[in-house]
């Protein structure tokens, strides 16, 4: 009998196992597994719920995926080159990447924040800023590419960006490392003397006049991350500092000295008036603005000269700081717009304040002390709550528009949900490993879509198949429907996604544009129809007017090129359908390919090194006919006498 | 006994098999699109040549009958432009190039399927007889879809009756 019962029990056995379902492993962590997989399963042909987009951290680049599946719908190029888009190789997009330095071909991404309208996410468009060399860019979500970037001048590392304001009237940029300001040659000793912070407002509501509006100058400390208000806080944003002990080195040790930093908390409706008033100082400043043009499929960069600044011992009531323990990393303001969650990641506890305590205080003028014109509020004249949640290293907070928060802790690897006015801990759930960022599609806005969280992790290890000693970086869907957080997914991620934000798909893909219409197109090299193909030689430049559709280009036989030319494939598809793209490469190219959407020009350079005869092809598979689409061009010595001639077919 | 048991251990677990992935297989078999070209049978398409009963064929999509009345100039003119711009890369109007020439067309094809083949070419050559033999003369070059209105294609057509 004995054996039977054994018999049945391996029976049982041998049947989860063959389902795959092997869970209750605690190093896996996710609910039963049939369960979690019913949840993400998105079944072949139909559409995720939410489009997530995830910074690509250094990969300067935007990710986008698909919610709850985490399947990878595209990478966007934002601030690096891209051969893949041709991004930042075309003629087009190099001035993209244009910057006071010159053409910088790389990033570090951090922040994706989607334009608002009232407070919530409307799928116009998504900002993000680059860290190293500061600048913010836009991205048009009717074509999911980079329209806009506009450099950041004045600061040492723009990390307190962009964090949009409710209207998306500005987009904000608070300076990671104070530098000076303007800069100039100073020993790095004088940086009390020397040293300042800055906090950009850039209009953002309007493409193509994305500019610094003003500049405010604030003392040198580090601002790390940001958060605009909402509802009754409109009007207000919250900055985090951190080494507010102004040290210069060993800063792991001597920027965490004092108890409390600062949230700064700027009124920037009041900035505005002083603005109106001429109270700003205009100062020399270098920065470009670039702007990608959609009909003309050119970007252009414009260099600016100067930039408005507001000193704030001239402009009472612009700016206060609250005092926050200790080296507040994140600054998360709740739906409602009256929590200002202070993460202070190198304290056990929370530290909430209050909006409406903070007006009142300021009203009372009840300061503790100033700072270069900054009043400093008194801590217990604005805290109206603490978390203790016996956690470690808070970082970031967000919100499921049901009265909770959510919190990551990254020391102790774990999601901490708790009630936003009794500040009790409901829940908590490990991450695999050590979470920095927290997204809830929505949940920095008036109106999160509380179902989904994703933790951003920073640390990968034993997750996936190993890869070597680098790994992608996990991302972990969390179902928060219910009381309890339960995990429901892991993915790889693209660099390292610091933030990501996520909105409802509907809201994004009914405005997604499927083709540029060739009437449209501006291009000043574009050619509308195959008769107007030609080749030209001015100097030593010639430009060839081609034309692709499937499958071939027009024309595909070229003659009269020479070494020592610079001959540029101005490439319009005159494609109309949707996802009808054609690539071009041509052998020895030292750039990238071009990928021309339907309807849209672009332009290659190439600059032939020897004699020849050089096979180009269109790149991505495009027809039946595809490995057809292909030409030749016949390059001859620097001082030949053949003639310029070109042709498709025998006539 | 003991083969009684064995039934027993079978029964006991196949309801388990059930239990543990029948939830999948039931979602599965919901969410499922249909099969995209379930009536399509390739073997019986050869009943003839699909050419010489051209007259009867209006083709697939938006344009159901017809009716020509004397050429309209300015709607040709208009239709010229078009042709021009969006069809000329696969089209030369007096011999084949990518695809067909339209010169005549109205003396092998009936307006609604020219209409047709011009707005939804994905669906004609998959399921339309004619277009579906042309598209083997192309050697797979497809008809592309240029994304023209109806209003657009009609002035085409237009274009086409006076070549």
């Amino acid at each position: 009998m004995k054996t039977y019962l054994n018999l049945i029990g391996a029976a049982i056995l041998i049947t989860l196992w063959g389902c795959g379902n092997n869970g209750g492993s605690d190093k896996k962590g996710a609910m039963s597994n049939a369960k979690a997989a019913e949840k993400v399963y998105v079944a072949p042909g139909e559409y995720d719920e939410f489009y997530a987009f995830m910074s690509g951290g250094f990969s300067g680049q935007l990710s986008v995926y698909g919610l709850p599946s985490g399947r990878l719908l595209k990478v966007i190029p934002v601030f690096s080159q891209d051969a893949e888009k041709g991004y930042g190789y075309n003629e087009e997009t190099i001035p993209m990447l244009n910057t006071s330095y010159g053409f910088v071909p790389w990033d570090d991404a951090h922040h994706p924040e989607l334009s608002q309208t009232d407070g919530v996410p409307d799928g116009r468009w998504i900002f993000i800023n680059g860290n190293n060399t500061p600048r913010i860019a836009r991205i048009d979500l009717t074509t999911f590419e980079t329209t806009e970037i506009v450099e950041i001048p004045n600061s040492g590392g723009n990390h307190s960006s962009p964090f949009i304001t409710e209207n998306s009237e500005y987009v904000v940029a608070g300076t990671r490392f104070s530098v000076p300001f303007p800069q100039k040659d100073v020993a790095i000793s004088s940086y009390k003397e020397n040293f300042k912070g800055s906090i950009s407002y850039i209009r953002a509501d309007e493409p193509g006049k994305m500019d610094v509006a003003f500049q405010i100058l604030v003392p040198g400390f580090d601002y790390d991350l940001a958060h605009s208000g909402k509802g009754k806080s409109h009007g207000w944003t919250f900055f985090t500092t951190y080494n507010s002990e102004e040290s210069y080195t060993l800063k792991e040790v001597n920027a965490s000295q004092n108890d409390k930093d600062f949230i700064a908390a700027v009124n920037w409706k009041k900035a505005e008036e002083y603005l109106a008033q001429g109270k700003a100082k205009e100062m020399p400043a270098d920065y470009m603005h670039n702007y990608y043009d959609e009909e003309t499929h050119m970007a252009t960069s414009t260099k600016k000269k100067s930039v408005k600044v507001l000193i704030p011992s001239e402009c009472p009531g612009m700016i206060y700081y609250l005092p926050t323990p200790k080296s507040p990393h994140g600054v998360d303001v709740d739906p409602t717009g009256e929590y200002i969650v202070g993460n202070g990641k190198l304290s056990a506890d929370l530290t909430v304040h209050s909006f409406d305590k903070m007006i009142k205080a300021i009203e009372n003028e009840a300061f503790d002390t100033e700072i270069d014109g900054i009043p400093v509020l008194k801590f217990e004249d604005v805290v109206i709550g603490t978390v203790q949640s016996g956690g470690l290293g808070p970082l970031h907070t967000e919100f499921d528009g049901k009265g909770n928060a959510y919190t990551t802790f990254f020391i102790s690897s774990e999601v901490v949900k708790w009630k936003l006015g009794t500040w009790e801990v409901i829940d908590r759930a490990p991450c695999y490993y050590s979470v920095g960022h927290l997204m809830i599609p929505g949940g920095d806005s008036r109106k999160p879509w509380g179902k989904y969280l994703v933790a951003l992790n920073k640390i990968t290890k034993d997750r996936y198949l190993p890869t070597g000693p680098e790994m992608n970086h996990s991302a972990q869907l969390y179902d928060i429907s219910g009381e309890k957080m339960e995990l429901l997914l892991d993915f790889p991620t693209i660099g390292e996604p610091h933030y990501a934000q996520a909105i409802a798909a509907d809201v994004v893909m009914k405005n997604s544009k499927k083709i540029y219409p060739i009437e449209h197109n501006k291009h000043p090299h574009a050619i509308k129809k195959e008769s107007e193909a030609k080749v030209v030689r001015e100097g030593n430049v010639v430009r060839i007017y081609m034309t692709s559709i499937r499958s071939h280009f027009n024309p595909d036989n070229i003659e009269g090129i020479k070494v020592g030319d610079k001959v540029y494939f101005h490439l319009t598809n005159l494609e109309q359908d949707w996802d009808t793209p054609h690539g071009l490469s041509v052998m020895g190219a030292r750039n990238a390919e071009l990928l021309v959407m339907p309807g849209q020009t672009e332009t290659l350079l190439w600059e032939p090194q020897r004699p020849g005869i050089y096979p180009f092809y269109c790149t991505d598979f495009c027809s039946a006919l595809h490995q057809e689409m292909q030409g030749y061009i016949r390059v001859s010595e620097a001082g030949a006498n053949v003639p310029i001639k070109w042709s498709l077919g025998e006539d | 006994m003991y083969v009684r048991l064995k039934y027993l251990i079978a029964l006991l677990t196949l309801p388990l098999l059930i239990v543990a992935c029948g939830g999948g297989e039931e979602k599965e078999k919901k969410t499922l699109p249909p099969p995209k070209h379930a009536s399509e049978s390739s073997a019986a398409a050869k009943p003839g040549d699909p050419m010489k009963d051209w007259k009867n064929n209006k083709g697939i999509g938006p344009v159901k009958s017809l009716a020509l009345g004397e050429i309209d100039p300015k709607m040709a003119e208009e239709g010229k432009v078009i042709y021009e711009e969006l069809c000329t890369a696969c089209h030369k109007i007096d011999k084949k190039f990518i695809g067909p020439a339209p010169k005549g067309i109205l003396d092998r094809r009936t307006p609604e399927w020219i209409m047709n083949m011009i707005l939804n070419p994905e669906e004609m050559i998959q399921k339309d007889p004619i277009a579906k033999q042309l598209l083997m003369e192309a050697n797979g070059a497809p008809m592309a879809n240029q994304n023209l209105t109806e209003d657009q294609a009609r002035k085409v057509l237009e274009y086409f009756r006076t070549l």
